[in-house]
C-alpha cells in the first residue's frame, strides 16, 4: 500500500506530526531561556545545509554547483554560530548555578 | 551508502534535534540539549557528505563558514544577540533560495527527474518565496536592531495595496512557473524578485517596540523555509527540522503578541507607534510626583525586608547589569530578600533579559517570570523599577486605556516603588504612566548606572 502513496503525501504527514512535536517540545521550554531557545533553532534550521550540499556536491561543475558552495557557506556560518553562541549563554546560567548553590 | 541507510541516519538526527529543544525546558538540561543538537547536525552532515562528489569544496565551504561563524559567536555582545538572530535568520533565507535557485538548474544533482514535476514546481515556489521573504525581512529586522536604520515605522499610503498586488502578481509568476512545461526562468526569477521586495515592504512598518515579534516570526519564517526546501528535495530531516523551528517561531510570536496585548495581525500591518502620541490622554491636571536620591533609595532597600527589581530595556541600555548585581549581592548580605521579575517583553527578543542577567552572574533562581511572581508584589516592601516603563503601568488594569488588558507587573502593588528613569519621557506605548505619580513612589532621575553605582555606594 506505502509503494502505492504519493510521496508528498508521506511528506506531509511527517510534516504535520513534526509541527506537533515542536508545538508540544516548545511550549516545555522554560521562557528564561527563549533567547538560547532561538539560537538553537537558528543553528537547527541551518540543517538546510544539507540541501545546499546536495547543490554544491554533482562532479560536473557549472554555476548551479557554486551557487550551492556559497550555500553551504551561508548555513555554516549559520549552524556553527547559532551553537556556538548558543552553548556560550547555556554556560553563563551554569556559573550561577553554581554560585546560587555556594 | 544506500538510501535506506541514509534515510536512517537521518531520523537519527532529526531525534537529535528534538531532544536539542527539549533539553531547553531547564537550564540544567540546557547544555546537554545544546549538544544533542551539535551531534544531530554532525550526523546529518557526514551522511550527505557520502552522497556528493564534489566534497573537498563542500568540506572547505563549511570550513570557511565554520571559522566566520565560530567567530561571530565568540564576540557578538550579549546586547547584540537580537541583531545576531536577525542576521542569521537571513542566511538561512538565502541560501533556501539559493538551493531552490540551484535545484531549478540541476534537478537530478538532487534525485528529482530531468522534467520537474508539478509538485516539485510548488515546492520549490514555495521554499523560494518564503526564503526570499526570510532574507529581506531578517536584513531590514538586522538594520532596525543594529541601530543602522531608525526604529520608527515608514509607512505611506496604499501600503497595504501595494503589498497585496505584489502577492497578486508573485503568485501569477508562480503560477505561469507551475504551468510551463519546460523550466521558465522568466516566471521563476520574477517570482523570487517580488517575494524579496515584498519581505522589505512587510518588516518596514513594523516599529521598533514591535521587534520581538518580528524576530519571532522571522525565527518561524526560516523555519518553514527549511522545511519547504526538504519538501522540494523529498528529505524528511529538513522537513521536521524546519517545522521544529517553525513552529518554535510561531510559539514565541504568540507568546510576545500576547505579553504586548497586540493582535498578531495589526503587529504585523505594522504603523505601531507612529500613531503612538494620539494615545496620551491629558485630563489637564498637573500631576505632581515625588524624587529622591540614589541615596535615600539605598537607605529604604538597605532596612527592607524584600525588594524586587524589575529590570527593563533602559538597564542594559546603560550598560547597568553589574551594577545591579552589585547591588544585589549587598542587598542580599544584609539579609534582604532580592529578586529579579521579568516582563517577557523586558528586553528586544524573547528571553534577552534573562540573558543579560546571566552574563551578569545574577543567580538564575533570583530571576523570576511574570506569572511567578506577580502576586508577591503586594507584600513586597520595596519595587526598584529600572529602565522599564509600560509593563509597570497600571493603565493596563484601567478599561478603556489604549494597553487595557496587557498583562503587566504588580509593582504599584508593593509598599514602596522607586523608579529609575532619565526623565518623566513616556514609553513606548506613549502613555502617561499612573504609578510614577502614586503617594509611594520616589523617582530617581539620571542614568541607570550611575544611580544604580551610587546606590551601591551608599550602601
Amino acid at each position: 500500500m506505502i509503494g502505492e502513496i504519493d510521496p508528498v503525501i508521506i511528506n506531509l504527514t511527517v510534516f504535520v506530526l513534526a509541527i506537533f512535536v515542536g508545538y508540544h517540545v516548545v511550549w516545555n521550554v522554560t521562557p528564561a531561556l527563549h533567547t538560547p531557545l532561538m539560537s538553537v533553532t537558528n543553528a537547527i534550521s541551518g540543517i538546510i545545509l544539507v540541501g545546499a550540499m546536495l547543490a554544491a556536491g554533482p562532479a560536473e561543475t557549472d554555476w548551479g554547483v557554486w551557487l550551492g558552495a556559497v550555500a553551504v557557506t551561508l548555513a555554516a556560518i549559520n549552524v556553527f554560530g547559532g551553537f556556538l553562541v548558543s552553548q556560550r549563554m547555556l554556560e553563563m546560567f551554569k556559573k550561577k548555578e553554581k554560585k546560587g548553590n555556594a | 551508502m544506500s538510501a535506506n541507510m541514509v534515510a536512517l541516519a537521518y531520523l537519527v538526527a532529526s531525534v537529535f534535534f528534538i531532544l536539542a529543544l527539549k533539553g531547553l525546558s531547564s537550564p540544567e538540561s540546557a547544555r546537554r540539549g545544546n549538544l544533542f543538537g551539535m551531534v544531530g547536525m554532525a550526523i546529518a552532515v557526514a551522511t550527505t557528505l557520502t552522497l556528493t562528489v564534489n566534497w573537498p569544496l563542500i568540506l572547505g565551504c563549511i570550513a570557511v563558514g565554520g571559522v566566520i561563524g565560530a567567530l561571530v559567536a565568540q564576540r557578538v555582545q550579549m546586547t547584540a544577540m537580537p541583531e545576531l538572530v536577525a542576521f542569521m535568520h537571513s542566511l538561512v533565507g538565502l541560501a533556501a533560495v539559493f538551493i531552490a535557485i540551484a535545484a531549478v538548474n540541476n534537478p537530478v544533482s538532487f534525485g528529482l527527474p530531468e522534467i520537474l514535476p508539478a509538485g516539485s514546481k510548488l515546492e520549490l515556489f514555495l521554499g523560494t518565496f518564503i526564503g526570499a521573504m526570510t532574507w529581506s525581512g531578517s536584513v531590514i529586522a538586522f538594520l532596525k536592531l543594529s541601530g543602522r536604520m531608525s526604529g520608527t515605522p515608514i509607512v505611506f499610503s496604499g501600503q497595504h495595496m501595494i503589498n497585496l498586488l505584489l502577492a497578486v502578481f508573485m503568485v501569477g509568476f508562480g503560477l505561469w512557473f507551475f504551468f510551463s512545461e519546460t523550466t521558465n526562468w522568466t516566471a521563476f526569477i520574477a517570482m523570487t524578485a517580488i517575494a524579496f521586495i515584498l519581505g522589505f515592504l512587510i518588516i518596514i512598518p513594523i516599529g521598533g517596540a514591535d521587534m520581538p515579534v518580528v524576530i519571532s516570526m522571522l525565527n518561524s519564517y526560516s523555519g518553514w523555509a527549511a522545511a519547504g526546501i526538504g519538501f522540494s528535495l523529498g528529505n524528511p530531516m529538513l522537513i521536521i527540522a524546519g517545522s521544529l523551528v517553525g513552529s518554535s517561531g510561531a510559539i514565541l510570536s504568540y507568546i510576545m503578541c500576547k505579553a504586548m496585548n497586540r493582535p498578531f495581525l495589526s503587529v504585523i500591518l505594522g504603523g505601531f507607534g507612529s500613531d503612538g502620541g494620539t494615545a496620551v490622554v491629558d485630563d489637564g491636571v498637573q500631576k505632581t510626583y515625588r524624587s529622591g536620591s540614589a541615596e535615600d533609595a539605598a537607605f529604604l532597600m538597605g532596612n527592607a525586608d524584600s525588594v524586587i527589581i524589575v529590570p527593563g530595556y533602559g538597564l542594559a541600555v546603560a550598560r547597568a547589569q553589574h551594577a545591579v548585581k552589585e547591588l544585589a549581592e549587598l542587598l542580599h548580605e544584609k539579609g534582604v530578600n532580592v529578586r529579579f521579575a521579568i516582563h517577557p517583553v523586558a528586553g528586544r527578543m524573547p528571553g534577552h533579559m534573562n540573558v543579560l542577567l546571566a552574563e551578569a552572574e545574577i543567580p538564575y533562581e533570583q530571576v523570576l517570570e511574570m506569572e511567578e511572581i506577580n502576586s508577591d508584589f503586594s507584600n513586597t516592601d520595596v519595587v526598584l523599577v529600572l529602565g522599564a516603563n509600560d509593563v509597570v503601568n497600571p493603565a493596563a488594569n484601567v478599561p478603556g486605556s489604549p494597553i487595557y488588558g496587557m498583562p503587566i507587573l504588580d509593582a504599584h502593588k508593593a509598599r514602596t516603588v522607586m523608579v529609575v528613569k532619565r526623565s518623566m519621557a513616556v514609553g513606548y506605548a506613549g502613555l502617561d504612566n499612573d504609578l510614577f505619580y502614586m503617594d509611594k513612589t520616589m523617582m530617581i532621575f539620571g542614568d541607570a548606572k550611575k544611580v544604580v553605582e551610587h546606590m551601591v555606594k551608599a550602601l
